[in-house]
């Protein structure tokens, strides 16, 4: 009986690579998105990086990321080295127009970071708190404008005035 | 100026504790709830699709688009004096000033105010509708500057927004009297301040954190004209403006007068909340040199803001004739002594001329100002207005006394204008 002892062992042998055939296709139907995912590389960070003399965040798709006159158009922030930092740490909590409309010292800086790490939750800054700072103090400093600025002659936009 | 000087380290007011959201699931917590009210608030052209805060594209939700946008995380808006001309300044109008994110989900059907701590004989809490039918329903005209309005021009700077000159308008508000729900509530003879709390947020998206907690001594909690208010110039309050309930305290910095209030606390001692100890809102307890360190002990609570004027026509940058006579119009407003008049000078104040003054609807409301001048010959011309307060007391024409935190600068409000051939 040994040819059909042959002929049984082929057809155990094909039931069985039809099994495992069957189970590989469940596990692709069920996982198969998911362990595609791994292989394929990690989506890039929408994020504008800094880069001298270049516009800010080539790859990113928003229009807002571009930079205009050396401002970052989407905070309003002055694009120069410690712009990332700047943008990463205060913006997680409070607008770029905190920073923007505010002028101060080195000195001056440090003290808003202090007050904001004793009563805002702030955490530390380590490394970057150097960073932030020269760049808060090299892009927002204080000018001397006396007891009382002149009236912004240049920004006024002159009209006649309608009499009846 | 009247201001008290706070206790330091007085007990915080009972408050359910909520526990604390652990620093690394900050930004997440942010993202999903912060952002999410303030995306609710602010609508979504305030937010891009990353989280990170953009650039207004659009005007403030219920607020004119002439509103100057300082910050829109947290939002602060003021309004350029061209818009303030109306003797009551329209609810799209009024300026904007927030600590924290503006809360979601306002709920005024269910909204239930508190009125709690350790000066009260019973904590008692009201519906709206208890509010609105247990007490008789009153309305005065208030006025509601910022403690910060004109910070801008403090030399050397001063933190914080940098508001020019529009934190500041001047509404009907309709409402109950603070003290008839204090006296329903009974208050005992221990009572030194009375306190709010509201429901904004954190900025930092800690539910623990109290964004902010002002409040008045008791005397200023009991005038007739000191409110719980549910709406302004007949309408609901706007929700930027503190939809469905607020206080509203004239003569006061308006940071007293909170938004979205939903507890009160009558103290036994000077309040220690959020932004009333520190340099919040207070000054030197005596004056100080410009760019002067203050020590936290050294600085006291402001109380009463100091007289001001507005010149809200025309805008600056007028063009006229020679042969034409200009009509200047604003407002002017000072504490309790009221204002006794208004004046202006062409000629930066070397000669004055007196402007007609309405009178007051009511103490706190301001009171509208006119004058029509004539200009000596063509060329440039700067109009500066001043407005003199009850007790004698004008405003400078420099700016006042230097403060850390550039509060109550009531330096005079001037335009340029141009006289042609």
């Amino acid at each position: 009986m040994l040819p059909n002892q042959s002929n049984f062992n082929l057809l155990i042998g094909l039931l069985n690579a039809f099994v495992v055939v069957v189970i590989l296709a469940m596990i692709q139907l069920l996982l198969g998105d998911s362990l595609a995912a791994w292989f394929a590389p990690a989506p890039e960070p929408v994020v504008a990086v800094y880069r001298p003399g270049a516009g800010g965040g080539t790859r990113a798709p928003d229009p807002a990321e571009r930079v205009e006159n050396g401002l970052h158009v989407a905070t309003g922030l002055v694009y120069a080295e410690g712009f990332e930092i700047v943008r990463g740490t205060c913006t997680a909590c409070h607008s770029a127009q905190l920073i923007t409309q505010n002028r101060a010292t080195r000195d001056g800086w440090e003290q808003m970071i202090r007050w904001m790490q004793k009563t805002q939750n702030l955490g530390q800054l380590g490394a970057n708190e150097p960073i932030i700072l020269d760049y808060l103090a090299a892009h927002y400093a204080p000018e001397a404008i006396g007891r009382r600025a002149n009236l912004d002659v240049e920004a006024i936009e002159w009209y006649l005035l309608e009499l009846e | 100026m009247a201001r008290g000087k706070s206790e330091k380290n007085g007990k915080r007011p009972g408050r359910n504790k909520i526990e604390s959201i652990r620093p690394e699931g900050r930004r997440a917590f942010l993202q999903k709830t912060g952002l999410a009210a303030l995306g609710f608030a602010a609508g979504a052209a305030y937010l891009d699709d990353g989280g990170w805060p953009a650039q207004p594209v659009g005007p403030l939700p219920g607020k004119h688009p002439g509103l100057i946008v300082l910050n829109d995380k947290p939002i602060n808006a003021e309004t350029p004096p061209e818009l303030l001309a109306d003797s009551l300044t329209p609810n799209d109008r009024f300026f904007v000033r927030n600590n924290g994110v503006v809360p979601a989900n306002l709920d005024a059907t269910n909204w239930t105010l508190t009125v709690g701590g350790e000066a009260v004989r019973r904590e008692k809490s009201y519906t709206l509708t208890e509010l609105k039918t247990k007490f008789p329903v009153v309305t005065y005209h208030l006025t509601l500057e910022c403690g910060g309005n004109g910070r801008k021009e403090f030399n050397p700077p001063a933190t914080g927004n940098q508001w020019a000159t529009g934190a500041v308008g001047c509404a009907a508000w309709t409402g109950v009297r603070l003290r008839d729900v204090l006296q329903d509530v009974g208050i005992t003879d221990r009572a030194v301040y009375v306190a709010y709390y509201g429901k904004d947020t954190h900025l930092s998206g800690d539910p623990a954190k109290v964004v902010i907690s002002r409040g008045v001594p008791v005397a200023k909690a009991l005038e007739e004209e000191s409110l719980i208010a549910w709406s302004m110039n007949g309408k609901d309050l706007p929700v930027l403006n503190g939809y469905p309930l607020r206080l509203v305290i004239g003569g006061y910095p308006a940071s007293v007068s909170g938004k979205w209030l939903d507890r009160l606390v009558v103290r036994d001692r000077i309040h220690d909340g959020e932004k009333m100890l520190g340099q919040s809102y207070r000054v030197p307890c005596s004056p100080v040199p410009p760019g002067a360190k203050v020590a936290d002990e050294d600085m006291c609570i402001i109380e009463e803001m100091p007289v001001k004027s507005l010149i809200t026509f025309p805008k600056t940058g007028a063009m006229l004739r020679k042969s034409q006579t200009l009509p200047l119009g604003g407002h002017a407003w000072a504490a309790s002594s009221g204002v006794a008049r208004v004046e202006y000078s062409i000629d930066f104040g070397a000669t004055w001329q007196a402007c007609t003054l309405a009178p007051a609807a009511n103490r706190y409301a301001w009171q509208d100002f006119s004058a029509r001048i004539s200009f000596p010959s063509a060329g440039y011309f700067e109009v500066w207005a001043r407005a003199t307060d009850g007790a004698g007391v004008a405003q400078p024409m420099l700016v006042p006394g230097w403060n850390p935190r550039g509060y109550l600068n009531n330096a005079c409000h001037r335009i340029a204008v141009k006289v042609i051939a």
